[in-house]
């Protein structure tokens, strides 16, 4: 979706302005935001496009005024409602009022250092022989989808040369929906810096991107 | 600081944000669908175990040891499973060597994918918008914030983290570091020289 979070060459944000010495976390409650997220998330009631997706899905001013793990919490409510967790009667008074879906699993303490060490990889089988090899010239599609997708609008409709198959992936913008997994071949595909941003663009930049095969046509 | 989260430095009962993750870990503890527990346990990873000394160390060990660095290249994912890190936002590991006439830098412009299991977890920066729409646009006005100032004609690549690739970038090894132990190597490199932002420390910098 042409949401708040595909930010690849918008202007007007201000200096990157990095922090000396950041912390780890910025407050307690950061630290509660993040192992929440994970333990719910180990539920395994949705997966990472699905989450990737709520949190993109937040209003454009809600989005750009929140910090990332604000953002983080915002979405989790919207999950944990749609997959019957957790309903807006708990949330209006803090407590637990109304009775959740069962869980497929939940996360206990002892299996957390194993869930991290194993994350969770989503390299895929694709049985389909990959459509482009390294070299290969190719122009991503054009399109504006309402769902979930991981091509940037930066990167739309542009001319790029496929540096390298990485193999099968599972595909986010089905997969973000339950749509299935419907892995796909990925690719690296690098732009010159000015195919993307044209008149004054650095002449000493490239860009690349990873693109599943059905965001790429042959050019 | 300069960021605009300066007013979550207070967790009290006032600050919004507090309250509301509170309420969440509430409600889930007493549905019985989280263990508050895994939270402490999942949190004292990220701030004692999993952080870029790991990353350094994959670096150091590059820098020293040519057949690491070749397995590196080839499969970056087993060479630093080789090490111990494994696991949750390193699953697909791609390691890029700065080097020749080029200069790597990785963003993620649509989230905030970040190597965490030989970075850690990413600083507000990263995930923030200033950086997310500038480094692909912009990446010598980016790096000019962090200090690092590139020759004119070096070639700048930016890897937007789009899918499930984990980039980390082997700074160059610093002159004048010759016979020094990996150890000693790794105290030269610093997170935002793995992410592209920084370069590995001068010897007498360290």
């Amino acid at each position: 979706m042409n949401g708040p979070q595909d930010l690849g060459g918008q202007m007007g944000f201000g200096p990157v302005a990095p922090e000396k010495n950041e912390p780890i976390f910025h407050a307690e409650w950061e630290k509660r935001a993040l192992g929440v997220t994970l333990a719910a998330g180990g539920m395994g009631a949705w997966n990472i496009d699905e989450s990737r997706h709520a949190r993109e899905s937040l209003r454009p001013a809600d989005y750009y005024s929140s910090s990332y793990y604000e953002i983080w919490i915002k979405a989790l409510e919207v999950l944990l409602q749609r997959h019957g967790f957790v309903t807006t009667n708990d949330l209006a008074g803090g407590v637990a009022v109304d009775a959740a879906a069962t869980p497929k699993r939940m996360l206990k303490a002892e299996n957390v250092p194993a869930a991290l060490a194993k994350g969770g990889p989503c390299d895929r089988a694709v049985e389909a022989a990959p459509r482009f090899k390294a070299g290969d010239r190719v122009r991503t599609k054009n399109f504006n989808p309402e769902g979930h997708t991981r091509l940037p609008r930066y990167a739309r409709g542009k001319i790029g040369i496929v540096e390298v198959q990485r193999g099968g992936f599972v595909f986010p913008d089905s997969n973000a929906h339950g749509a299935g997994e419907a892995p796909q071949h990925i690719y690296t595909v690098v732009f010159d810096g000015r195919e993307i941003w044209g008149e004054g663009a650095d002449p000493t930049l490239s860009v690349s991107i990873d693109a599943w095969e059905s965001y790429l046509e042959p050019a | 600081m300069a960021h605009s989260h300066d007013d979550h430095h207070h967790d009290n009962e006032l600050d919004p944000m507090a309250a509301r993750v509170r309420a969440l870990e509430t409600i889930l503890t007493q549905k019985g669908l989280i263990d508050p527990a895994a939270i402490d346990v999942i949190v004292e990873t990220y701030e004692t175990k999993v952080g870029p000394r790991n990353g350094a160390r994959v670096v150091a060990k590059a820098w020293c040891d040519q057949a690491f660095a070749d397995w590196l290249i080839k499969d970056a994912t087993a060479a630093i499973a080789s090490l111990g890190h494994t696991g949750r936002q390193g699953e697909h590991m791609q390691a890029v060597f700065n080097g020749g006439d080029t200069h790597n830098l990785v963003v993620c412009t649509l989230c905030s994918c970040y190597p965490w299991s030989v970075l850690g977890l990413p600083p507000v920066w990263y995930k923030s918008p200033p950086y997310r729409s500038k480094a692909v646009i912009d990446p010598r006005g980016v790096l000019e914030e962090f200090g690092v100032t590139l020759p004119p004609d070096t070639k700048i690549r930016v890897w937007d983290s789009t899918a499930e690739l984990r980039y980390l970038v082997v700074p160059l090894r610093p002159a004048g570091t010759d016979g020094w132990s990996e150890e000693r190597l790794a105290e030269l490199v610093t997170r935002d020289s793995m992410i592209g932002t920084g370069l590995a420390l001068a010897p007498e910098a360290a």
